[in-house]
């Protein structure tokens, strides 16, 4: 029993460190956001001080990093909301109708999962010229609508949890197939809309290649590429850089305290499936 | 019957758009940039075809090189620590005697959700060699005597990439294996219990053997993603002697920075081919194994 106590202390001293390494850098970041820069070069930084709002002024007055936050959102909510529609669509379509090929396309879906993201950015960037879509949020959205790894998950949850009776009791009732899947079918999926949608949007929240090549305004550029600006232009003025990461992360922080159960869940539904 | 066959046409409407998206937004630019890579263009006048040129330049291009074996390198280091330290929490976590679970799950989960390139920024200014905490902390408490310059060092800028993603990672690999042990039915353990094995045997011999295949999993997976390695390492920049560029980076540089956009082409087709060897030999590795 006692050798038990003892093992169970040592477990939970190994938790705690990793936790501490978890949090100490984000604990840092705020602590060193609120000194000057002659305090932060010269000393070891363990209280906050008061200089958070200097800090903040000189980084406002040259980054709107607020407008940047904005675009952000608009940019995530929009391609989160079509990446999970037309996921649900298709793979519902896959599940539940029977046609040609249904089994050669659907893995041509999930071959394109394994082409490496970057393989066609140049001739993409290219095309977008074309289309007179550089400098607009139409390439960070539009192609949010083909997510493979979205359609495998929706697949899977409208195989296992839409029954076929629902869909032919739909049908007598006069529903047009359009209709069914809208009104239906898209609410018996709310669960794995749930967990595709976490995944869509901390993955576009954190995209970064592609706003860095296709916007050049800087009001209307993304949060990731504006910390990154941040970085290059205030390469020597560490407190205003501080309060960039401060302001990046503060709002994660708040949604993530919030929604923390829910999004672990999801990400080990989808991790499971996956 | 006939109604029936008529719906069976909705099936190739409602997966229509993902392929007209993905022919346009994915397959077009990868036929492009397939195109691009045999001519020769600035991006202004016309393109003139060069064959292979581009990619002869490639295979004798020792930037290029250099790049896959940083990236490497850098995967490797990260891979390691993030895997086994994700293994180690999961199991720990998975026990039915431990409190605030939820807590510590949450915590170690949180860096994955934060912007890797803040996460970099974070990290390039806590192991700046003048300014950062990292130095002070470690004068403070006597270990070293002078600040370290970390980034002039390249076995320093590589671990401190290396340890960006590790930290980011391995919380995410956690809830994978979690949610891995979870699936393995209650009744194997308890009947492991019954039979009267140790806490030992049974992880051994039951855990780890039925967690095989979501390991395996991941571990392939984190090959296609940890070979284009972009955001951190862009932040932490290309380190001494280009020590940290990744491949990713000599990509974005070719194209977006120097405007060889033909020979950037080439450099993502290079990419590309690593990626694929590389996947299919740990593929094979993993399979021989078993």
């Amino acid at each position: 029993m006692h050798k038990q106590n003892f093992s169970k202390i040592i477990i939970y001293c190994f938790l705690i460190v990793v936790a501490l390494m978890c949090l100490v850098p984000f604990y840092s970041m705020f602590i060193t956001s609120t000194h000057t820069n002659s305090d932060i070069a010269r000393k070891l930084l363990l209280l906050p001080g008061d200089q958070f709002f200097e800090n903040y002024n000189r980084l406002i007055g040259t980054v709107n990093i607020w407008r940047g936050f904005i675009n952000t959102t608009f940019i995530t909510v929009t391609a989160t909301v079509l990446n999970v529609y037309f996921a649900a669509l298709a793979g519902y379509g896959f599940s539940k109708y029977h046609f040609r090929f249904k089994n050669v396309l659907f893995l041509f879906v999930l071959g394109t999962m394994m082409i490496p993201g970057q393989l066609g950015i140049i001739g993409f960037y290219r095309l977008m010229e074309t289309f007179h879509m550089l400098d607009t949020y139409w390439p960070l959205i539009l192609p949010a609508i083909s997510n493979a790894f979205g359609i495998f998950l929706m697949r899977q949850f409208a195989d296992s949890s839409v029954p076929m009776e629902v869909i032919e009791s739909a049908r007598m009732d006069g529903y047009g197939e359009i209709q069914l899947f809208n009104r239906i079918v898209l609410p018996m999926m709310s669960p794995a809309i749930a967990t595709l949608g976490i995944f869509a949007f901390i993955g576009k929240w954190n995209d970064f290649l592609t706003p860095l090549i296709v916007l050049f305004d800087n009001d209307k550029q993304t949060l990731p590429v504006m910390i990154a600006s941040v970085k290059s232009q205030f390469s020597s003025d560490f407190g205003a850089q501080y309060v960039g990461i401060v302001i990046s992360v503060v709002p994660i922080l708040i949604f993530f305290s919030f929604m923390s159960k829910r999004i672990i869940s999801g990400v080990a539904a989808g991790a499971v499936k996956g | 019957m006939n109604a029936k066959l008529n719906k069976s046409h909705y099936g190739y409407l409602f997966i229509a758009p993902f392929f007209i998206s993905f022919g346009i937004f994915g397959l077009i630019p990868i036929l492009y940039t397939l195109y691009l890579s045999f001519m020769k263009w600035d991006g202004f006048s016309d393109p003139v075809y060069v064959g292979f040129a581009n990619y002869s330049r490639l295979l004798h291009d020792s930037f290029f090189y250099q790049t896959i074996g940083n990236t490497l390198i850098i995967w490797i280091m990260s891979i390691i620590p993030q895997l086994v330290l994700a293994l180690v929490l999961a199991l720990i976590l998975n026990e039915k005697f431990i409190r605030g679970k939820h807590f510590f799950r949450a915590i170690y989960f949180f860096p994955h959700i934060v912007t890797p390139v803040t996460l970099a920024v974070l990290f390039f200014l806590m192991f700046d060699w003048q300014t950062g905490t990292v130095n002070k902390i470690l004068m403070s408490i006597g270990m070293v005597e002078d600040p370290i310059n970390w980034f002039n060092s390249p076995m320093w800028s590589r671990i401190i990439v290396a340890t960006v993603i590790c930290w980011q990672y391995f919380g995410f690999n956690m809830i994978v294996f979690i949610a891995g042990l979870q699936s393995v039915p209650n009744e194997v353990f308890e009947a492991a219990e019954v039979d009267g094995a140790t806490k030992w045997q049974t992880i051994t011999r039951i855990t780890l053997p039925m967690l095989r295949p979501v390991f395996l999993f991941t571990f392939i997976t984190s090959v296609i993603g940890g070979l284009q390695l972009f955001d951190s390492a862009l932040m932490l920049g290309d380190g001494p002697g280009n020590t940290t560029r990744t491949m990713v980076m000599y990509l974005y540089q070719t194209a977006f920075k120097t405007f060889d956009y033909s020979y950037g082409a080439a450099v993502a087709y290079g990419i590309f081919i690593v990626v694929m060897i590389f996947t299919a030999f740990t593929a094979r590795l993993t399979m021989k194994k078993e």
